[in-house]
């Protein structure tokens, strides 16, 4: 009595709730030592039953990403080797993303769904709504013409743990490939692109460093694609693929926020208009494993004749 | 076996009630050791029974705490931690594979714990950044602890 009294008083909790709970623990445990017979607890959970969840959403938070632009997990613009949602290697996850990307001269909007399996493979789609605003006007198109394209990607995950390898630097690595399916075919053959479809082809590294609390992201992409294929795919400059860099790095201030910059380096096909890097700067917040904000300031260069395209991006990411 | 862990238990009990009478007992080292930053034996001791406070009540993962003696658990997780992150103590308990294999923890139960054991350390006022210095340590256990 007098040691469980001791033990009690000596240990301060901060909070309350905690506080009894833990006590208890102590007590029953010291209650329980001295005892010559068997635990009370016969064994109704001794047999541990391998009941795996198929929805068991047990990744660590924000180890799913975000959904990019294109529609897979990843960061904002460019795709990551994570698989995306929370479903560990013995259960299935799935994300739906919208999101509002808004410059000087231009709108778009993507909407999407993913499916991860297993943690590992990915499966997703995204459709794109390019809104020239008034930019559609003064190239003879309307005001508020918009370039409409459907994404469909796959992702297998090839190797590696981006989390759990602390011991090594072996990245978590994957393969994906993106479809993409433009509808203004006539008026991407108008402004010098070959084809209104494309696939893109990448290969992505992700590594958490831990004791930097960093994560850094490298992907190679084969593309023929003109602004994401939102004008088309290869052009009269260049109707070939090439093969792009794209990079992430992430710094962890919580559990549950990050704040992080992009690079996308991209093709330049067309005569008619310069194509440039995409930068984009983040914060991302992941309140709980079923909902994600993301909020960027992004450069997108000159699209479409039009200069230095800066602006606004906000995603909303909504999954288990 | 039962007797023995009965026991061994009871004396941890006590170690504990040592320890805790007599905080200045520990060791001091270099300030830069990962130990030092979590505030040595006291404050490692501080978040690893808050953790176990926190898991036992998680419905995720309670189950995994069946039938164990959770002062005797607390007592290893320290000395392991204590020793990991360059404290004066020694980890004199079973491998990592061997004390969990009975147990067959999925992937979800691993990550449910570490989450615990983060809001545990945010709790106790642990920097996130020297959280996930320990955690880096520990990640490469997954291994190990999943069987499932």
């Amino acid at each position: 009595m007098g040691l469980r009294t001791v033990t009690a008083t000596a240990i301060r909790w901060r909070a309350a709730g905690l506080a009894v709970i833990v006590a208890a623990i102590t007590t029953a445990a010291q209650a329980q030592a001295p005892a010559p017979t068997p635990p009370p607890t016969p064994p109704p959970a001794a047999a541990p039953a391998p009941s795996v969840d198929l929805f068991d959403s047990g990744k660590l938070l924000a180890t799913s990403g975000v959904s990019q632009i294109e529609g897979a997990a990843g960061g904002g613009l460019t795709p990551w080797a994570l698989i995306t949602g929370y479903e560990t290697r013995d259960a299935i996850g799935a994300n739906a993303h919208y999101t509002f990307v808004h410059t000087g001269s231009y709108t778009l909007h993507s909407t999407g769904a993913s499916i991860g399996l297993f943690d590992r493979v990915e499966l997703s789609y995204a459709r794109e709504i390019f809104d020239t605003r008034k930019v559609g006007g003064k190239l003879g198109l309307g005001n508020g013409f918009t370039f409409n394209e459907d994404v469909f990607g796959a992702k297998l995950r090839v190797a590696g743990d981006a989390v759990y390898d602390q011991d090594t630097l072996m990245p978590q690595t994957a393969v994906g490939l993106q479809y993409k399916r433009n509808d203004q075919s006539a008026v991407i053959h108008a402004i010098g692109g070959k084809s209104a479809e494309g696939v893109d082809f990448y290969g992505t590294a992700t590594k958490l460093f831990l004791e930097q609390s960093v994560l850094l992201n490298a992907t190679v992409r084969a593309t023929r694609a003109n602004q994401l294929g939102i004008l088309g795919f290869g052009g009269d400059r260049n109707s070939g693929y090439s093969a792009e860099f794209e990079g992430s790095a992430a710094y962890l201030l919580s559990r549950k926020t990050a704040i992080g910059f992009e690079y996308r380096a991209k093709p330049n096909n067309l005569s008619f208009a310069a194509e440039n890097r995409w930068l984009d700067v983040f914060i991302a917040y992941f309140p709980t494993r079923n909902v994600s904000l993301t909020l960027a300031a992004v450069d997108l260069g000159d699209i479409a004749g039009q200069r230095r395209q800066r602006g606004v991006y906000l995603s909303v990411q909504a999954g288990f | 076996m039962e007797a023995i862990s009965r026991m061994r238990a009871r004396l941890c009990a006590l170690c504990v009630v040592a320890l805790l009478a007599t905080p200045s007992c520990t060791a001091p080292v270099g300030e830069t050791t990962l130990y030092a930053d979590l505030g040595g034996e006291a404050g490692i001791t501080r978040f690893v029974t808050e953790v176990l406070a926190i898991s036992v009540a998680d419905p995720r993962i309670a189950k995994d705490f069946d039938n164990i003696n959770l002062v005797w658990l607390r007592d290893h997780i320290v000395r392991q931690f204590c020793e990991l992150t360059g404290g004066p103590c020694r980890y004199t308990g079973r491998g990592m594979y061997a004390s969990h294999k009975g147990l067959h923890l999925a992937t979800s139960n691993f990550n449910f714990f570490v989450e615990d054991l983060q809001i545990a350390m945010d709790h106790e006022g642990v920097p996130f950044p020297t959280q996930n210095r320990l955690l880096k340590i520990l990640a490469p256990m997954y291994h190990d602890i999943v069987t499932r």
